[in-house]
């Protein structure tokens, strides 16, 4: 395993997902529904068994739409604002009205959801103004019913094969896309119709606190891939200074989270026990209020359950430390803190793309399809803003369904050999040298300055000498990068769509002058929000290639937003009392 | 520029007397999100080959006979 060898191999298919984590496997089992004589392939990087953002599981749904709870238009509502308005609604309106549906096939899958003794869904509520979030007794469940359904509906899987860029025809339209094995450095081209990304969130884009670089929030298999795909096929990408930073427990770095916890009366407070925020739901208005506490005199910020009784904290550990990341007990048990005893100290994540939870992703309408013909995106990697798991799900089963109707009335189209000619080149050419710089150093000091130079709050001076030395470290790839496997060279493609990554965050974050989205665009010199010049999308595409961006406006709302409603979510900060 | 190997302490560990990767196995190896694990030529058994960890579990929860350990990587713990 892992020498490199030679081969090249083309496969036809009728629509081709890549990525098998939570998005994937629910877009292609829903166009295998759509064209039960369609063939189906679904690319994995690992193994769809076990890959993903939920490769372990998912304690809850963050953001479920649940008739009697909550309408779709409340929460089309609820997540404009979050967004400070600049959201174009009609994705969002699709999900709310559709994620029902998708609850009750999950539960039909063997998905269990929390009920109450009427026997309704238990929701939570999280949010700033509604109550969407709904607890999964058995969450650790999720990728095998999944993977069961799969196998079912004859979904072609082919794991361990990674996709380094897509194939496009004349006229624009996706042709498929080339796809390396990594564990043996074989090519695979595969020809589709149309082509569903779901390679998840920008994760291994900041460097964590710990300096480890695989101690990402996110899984760190997501390193961006799906953005760099999508840059380098000429998509539109939508408002990548929009960044992802979550509130975690400090170095472990994991939720820490006040979606299970918060319900029971957790909830998170400064370093004297008090409260300083109004909603713990992740927002970059809570952010920047975190980040506040954090920098002042009474920081750090802590997660506070202690004030609850021990059998209220053994539900909790419960769920905590058995489903999303399990080896939280580990971590805790290591440091000798019991949530009975004391706080748990919390700190901020690293930077990184993720629409899950901010809205930074590549742009899509309300039918998951991209501004590239034929090519569609699902998951933490599309725009719909804040659409966690459930989103995944959701938009995953849009994506399907239009991509088999679709596929079903079109013939494939023909890709230009030399595009593969000139893949198989970049991907090889650290193979053939004997000597030079490992991935490994390269994406290390990437994810510094991203660190150093990008991550909020945002001065254009530093912005511009991370963009510098991106260039810098663009050359020493080219030039000297040196892989030793198959393994080495999985990692050397990622380092590549982690600094194509930090290059889009720069550019995009100095395009926007203005703040907006709280601690996740704040720019110093441009501390107001601007609506004047700057409510609209900001819109990053490769044009002959080189980097552009533009300004595209806001959709017309659907749902409308009352003025006074407006600012919900900049009154984060607990008012003082007198 | 010669490659060094500098020493880590690795996360995931293995009991190379409950390990049957020599019968055949090769759960944990199959299930790594981040595909680190090996199994050895001179042993027969799993180990960890590369220092890239996520600690999320797989590879411990899987396992048929217990064999595999994640810890907390020593710089986060």
């Amino acid at each position: 395993m892992d020498e490199i060898k030679s081969g090249l191999t083309e496969v036809v298919c009728d629509i081709l997902v890549i990525g098998g984590g939570t998005a994937g496997p629910m877009a292609a089992y829903k166009a295998k529904r759509h064209s039960p004589g369609a063939r189906v392939v679904l690319l994995e990087k690992a193994n769809v068994k076990r890959s993903g953002a939920i490769a372990m599981g998912m304690d809850g749904l963050n953001n479920a739409v649940v008739p009697g709870y909550a309408t779709p238009e409340q929460y089309t509502k609820e997540i404009t604002i979050a967004n400070d308005g600049i959201c174009d609604q009609a994705p969002v309106y699709k999900y709310a009205s559709r994620c029902f549906e998708i609850i009750q096939e999950l539960d039909g899958f063997g998905i269990k959801f929390q009920k109450n003794e009427n026997g309704d869904f238990d929701v939570k509520k999280v949010h700033h103004l509604g109550s969407y979030v709904l607890p999964m007794p058995n969450g650790d469940t999720v990728k095998k019913a999944l993977y069961r359904q799969l196998r079912r509906e004859k979904v072609l899987i082919s794991n361990r094969y990674m996709a380094t860029r897509l194939l496009t025809g004349r006229d624009g339209q996706i042709a498929g896309a080339i796809a390396v094995n990594t564990r043996s450095a074989e090519f695979l081209v595969l020809r589709a119709k149309t082509v569903i990304l779901c390679a998840g969130a920008a994760g291994r884009l900041g460097l964590p606190q710990s300096g480890y670089l695989w101690g990402t929030y996110e899984n760190a298999t997501n390193s961006g891939d799906g953005y760099a795909m999508a840059y380098h096929a000429g998509a539109a990408l939508a408002n990548l200074e929009c960044y992802q930073i979550n509130p975690l427990i400090k170095d472990y770095n994991g939720p820490a989270c006040a979606y299970v916890a918060g319900p029971f009366g957790a909830y998170t407070t400064n370093s004297e026990g008090n409260r300083f925020i109004e909603c713990d739901y992740w927002s970059g208005q809570m952010m920047q209020e975190f980040y506040n506490e954090l920098q002042s005199g009474k920081g750090p910020v802590f997660l506070k359950l202690n004030h609850l009784h021990s059998d209220t904290i053994g539900k909790i550990e419960a769920v905590l430390h058995q489903v999303e990341r399990p080896s939280r007990g580990r971590f805790h048990e290591n440091r000798g803190t019991n949530y009975r005893e004391r706080m748990i100290e919390m700190h901020i994540s690293e930077i990184g793309f993720c629409s899950g939870h901010s809205a930074s992703g590549v742009y899509v309408d309300e039918f998951a399809h991209t501004t590239v013909p034929g090519l569609y995106a699902a998951g933490d990697m599309a725009s719909v803003p804040h659409n966690y798991m459930l989103g995944a799900f959701t938009n995953g089963a849009v994506a399907g369904e239009h991509a088999a109707e679709v596929a079903a009335n079109i013939d494939l189209a023909d890709y230009d050999a030399a595009d593969v000619d000139r893949e198989q080149q970049r991907v090889l050419a650290a193979t053939r040298r004997e000597d030079g710089i490992p991935p490994n150093q390269l994406e290390y000091k990437t994810r510094r300055f991203v660190n150093d130079y990008l991550q909020p709050p945002k001065v254009t001076a530093k912005m511009k000498l991370g963009q510098a030395r991106f260039a810098e470290i663009r050359e020493d790839m080219e030039s000297a990068m040196v892989v030793r496997d198959a393994h080495e060279l999985m990692r050397s493609l990622e380092a590549a769509s982690i600094l194509d990554c930090a290059e889009m965050a720069a550019f995009a974050s100095l395009f926007r002058t203005e703040s907006r989205w709280g601690l996740y665009h704040h720019r110093v010199e441009y501390p107001e929000k601007n609506d004047d010049d700057w409510f609209c999308h900001s819109v990053l595409r490769k044009r002959d290639g080189r980097m552009t961006a533009e300004k595209r406006p806001v959709a017309p709302y659907i749902v409308p937003i009352d003025e006074s409603e407006r600012a919900a979510y900049d009154r984060q900060r607990i008012r003082q009392h007198a | 520029m010669p490659i060094a190997h500098t020493p880590t302490a690795v996360p995931v560990v293995v009991d190379e007397a409950k390990c049957i990767a020599d019968k055949g196995c090769t759960v944990c190896v199959d299930v790594c999100p981040l595909d680190v694990l090996r199994i050895s030529d001179l042993t027969g058994k799993a180990y960890m080959k590369y220092d890239e960890c996520w600690y999320c579990m797989p590879c411990e929860t899987d396992c048929p006979t217990g064999a595999v350990t994640v810890n907390i990587p020593y710089l986060l713990r």
